[in-house]
């Protein structure tokens, strides 16, 4: 590794991509920490998981050039408005609050919010089962909302940047219990490491923050790629590779009502 | 004092304008309404990365004196693990220390039941005892090394002479050895804290809520990016600002007058 | 402990292979980094020994700010500031959206915290240049540049190399913040690593490993480098100090 290479590898990197007459590639962010079953990282440094697969068939059923770029997850929506990635496929919620500043597709999936703790614990999901408990979630995350709204009086919430750093603390003891994505969650539970923990079942809805279900984030007004991935989430649904995927993944669907 | 003429400088007075002229716009143009929603919970940051970086200078250099004693004039056993450990913590990152810590050590519990039900698990539950011992072993082991140099730069002489009048070995530590080496290693200790001051983000790394926590908070509530991050980059420089002055009327106080 | 063997295997289904590709771009960016600090800290030094009053004054700005605000901090200003600007800047231009690259994004991170430090190291080792020998090459009629090449630069170095030495390692150990903003260095390799596998205390010990290993290497490495531009200089240790 000489200085030179990783010179001339900074200005090769640096040179405009615009002008040139293909098709621009459309850059597709995917939160950076692992989040399985839908995207992480494997041993040989691919990205794998349902939500990539989505994102391939969609992308190819759209004739899109798709660049997976990974983007911390803290910073994914300031990525998109600042123009470092194009789309948002990355298990992300339609809320009220996030709409304000980014414009979603159509849903792809839909999945309830579900409570996970030790099976030895009598946990239930209601502010009052959680009364004196320590609860963990996700940083900005439709959980960790939800937590700060209902259970902030019952409980002491602790915010973490990845899922999975939650699910080992749940499995260490630290904490009680953690509220998160249903499906995330049946992959842990049914791991070595989630032997502890069962699902203690969903909370209860409140749309408003909790979604409506996960959508394409794009940026504002950028309504040419959001009808191209509308189209594409159609496409797949429709020819059934949707169903294909999620049958090599999941036991259910898992789009939703 | 040339303090104040070395601010009347013509150059000065324009490019204090101009930086005056900055905030205003900032203060105008930019978005600062999520400010006094968020007041309570930065104050509480605040206050915690203060209390972390109070406590972990404090254990940090305690644990330094034995650590620079034992390579300055240990025996070898003493001697040979005291280097081991500071060239670990400054030949490793904080961030992936602090992870082995938290993380690493957490991922071991669910094999050791019996961990559960010993009197430390209220302890080990929570995140700050981790993030305490993290910090103060970095601090230890970049300060340890100076406090080496310190020990054995103190002149031979003066402890010739203090043996000489037949002083106890402790009491020529306790009153000529210890004094001298932290004195020469005070003008270190300003530099080290403020780099310390700097470390302590990385806790929220590990589910912490300190100032740095509290302003990743606010950008992912709404999505504002450099507002959070401008007023949490002037909170540092402010403390920073502080400890370097503190530091300073520190040494200024105490006499230096070996060679 | 055969299991945290197979677990760090080179190839899949061990993840030694991803550690080791992190470890290659922390290496690279960190080269990067010390290199575009290292320019960064020439041009600041001269400016803060022979540069106008605003010059010096807006340095002192600089090396202040970056070193009393945290790393981690900069990097998520820099990193988000830096490509709004190169965005902006291109668009202006008329031309389209700007390609940054994870180990230049980095690079440019760094480099500017890098820069401050090395502003100081820099300057503090050009003033410990005897101004005798600065003379001696202005009365030969040498030019700024000549002057620099020829006798600045070469007699400052071995005042300079313990500080750059240092500046070094913290860049090596500053790459491990990069993780926070999702670069694939070695730091954030490990953390996949370890969360896929759920092996957290093997992979972060692997991980220090190999950070250690940088550590020493280098510390060997500018040991020789600290020789060899003493050479001629016998006595530097007794007069220095």
């Amino acid at each position: 590794m000489n200085f030179k290479t990783t010179i001339a590898a900074a200005i090769a990197a640096l040179t405009v991509t615009a002008g040139i007459a293909m098709a621009e590639p459309v850059k597709v962010g995917v939160a950076a920490e692992p989040y399985p079953p839908f995207s992480s990282l494997d041993a040989s440094g691919k990205w794998v998981g349902w939500e990539i697969d989505i994102m391939n068939a969609i992308c190819a059923a759209e004739s899109m050039d798709c660049v997976l770029t990974p983007v911390a997850w803290d910073g994914i929506i300031p990525s998109l408005t600042g123009k470092q990635i194009d789309a948002i496929m990355s298990s992300m919620s339609i809320t009220e609050e996030r709409s304000k500043t980014i414009d979603f597709s159509d849903k792809y999936y839909n999945t309830p919010a579900d409570i996970v703790a030790a099976k030895s614990s009598d946990i239930t999901p209601s502010p009052e089962g959680l009364k004196g408990k320590i609860i963990g979630v996700q940083a900005s995350t439709i959980h960790q909302a939800y937590a700060q709204k209902y259970f902030t009086d019952a409980a002491e919430i602790r915010v973490y940047q990845t899922q999975d750093e939650i699910n080992q603390d749940l499995a260490a003891g630290r904490i009680d219990a953690t509220l998160a994505d249903s499906i995330a969650l049946s992959d842990f539970v049914a791991s070595d490491a989630g032997a502890c923990c069962e699902d203690k079942g969903p909370v209860m809805d409140d749309p408003t923050i909790l979604g409506m279900g996960v959508g394409v984030g794009v940026r504002k007004g950028d309504d040419a790629l959001r009808e191209k991935f509308n189209a594409g989430i159609k496409a797949i649904r429709e020819n059934g590779e949707y169903d294909a995927i999620t049958k090599k993944y999941f036991k259910s669907d898992i789009y939703g009502s | 004092m040339s303090g104040l003429r070395d601010w009347l400088k013509p150059h000065r007075i324009v490019m204090i304008a101009l930086f005056v002229a900055l905030v205003v716009w900032c203060a105008f143009t930019l978005r600062w309404d999520w400010i006094p929603k968020y007041t309570p919970l930065a104050l509480q940051g605040i206050w915690r990365t203060l209390w972390i970086l109070a406590v972990t200078s404090v254990l940090g250099f305690v644990l330094a004196i034995p650590l620079g004693l034992a390579q300055a004039i240990g025996p070898w056993y003493l001697a040979y693990p005291a280097r081991v450990f500071c060239t670990v913590i400054r030949g490793t990152p904080l961030l992936l220390q602090l992870w082995l810590l938290y993380y690493g050590l957490g991922s071991l519990f669910p094999q050791y039941p019996w961990i559960r039900e010993s009197d430390l698990w209220p302890y080990l539950r929570q995140a700050w005892p981790y993030a305490v011992l993290g910090l103060t072993l970095s601090y230890a082991g970049y300060e340890g090394e100076v406090m080496r140099g310190a020990f054995a730069g103190v002149g031979k002489g003066q402890l010739e002479a203090a043996n000489a009048f037949g002083m106890p070995r402790f009491t020529v530590f306790r009153r000529i050895w210890l004094p001298q080496a932290i004195q020469s290693a005070l003008p270190t200790l300003g530099g080290e804290t403020i780099l310390q001051l700097k470390a302590t983000p990385l806790v929220a790394t590990i589910a912490i809520v300190d100032i740095y926590a509290v302003a990743a908070r606010v950008r992912q509530d709404t999505f504002i990016v450099y507002e959070p991050l401008i007023l949490l980059a002037a909170v540092y420089l402010a403390i920073a600002g502080i400890l370097a002055f503190a530091f300073k009327k520190l040494e200024e106080r105490v006499p230096v007058k070996t060679g | 402990m055969e299991q945290a063997l197979d677990l760090l295997a080179l190839s899949p289904p061990g993840w030694g292979g991803n550690l080791l590709r992190g470890l290659n771009h922390s290496l690279q960016i960190a080269f990067g980094a010390f290199g575009f600090g290292l320019l960064i800290g020439l041009l600041g030094a001269y400016g803060k020994l022979y540069g106008g009053p605003v010059t010096r004054d807006l340095l002192a700005v600089y090396t202040t700010v970056v070193r009393a605000v945290p790393e981690l901090v900069l990097i998520l200003i820099l990193y988000y500031v830096g490509s709004d600007l190169i965005n902006q800047a291109s668009e202006a231009l008329g031309g389209g959206r700007v390609e940054i690259s994870g180990v230049a994004a980095g690079i440019w991170v760094l480099g500017v915290v890098q820069g401050a430090y090395a502003t100081e190291i820099l300057r503090g080792a050009i003033k410990a240049v005897p101004s005798g020998q600065i003379e001696a090459a202005r009365a030969y009629g040498m030019s700024p540049v000549l002057m620099m090449r020829r006798v600045t630069i070469p007699a400052m170095m071995s005042f300079a190399i313990p500080g750059l030495a240092n500046l070094w390692l913290i860049a090596t150990k500053d790459t491990a913040l990069l993780a926070v903003v999702g670069f694939n260095e070695l730091t954030q390799e490990t953390r996949q690593a370890a969360s896929s596998t759920r092996a957290y205390f093997t992979f972060f010990l692997a991980a220090g490993v190999l950070y250690l290993m940088v550590s020493l290497a280098s510390g060997r490495i500018f040991g020789r480098i600290e020789k060899w531009a003493r050479k001629g200089q016998p006595s530097l240790r007794k007069a220095g100090a």
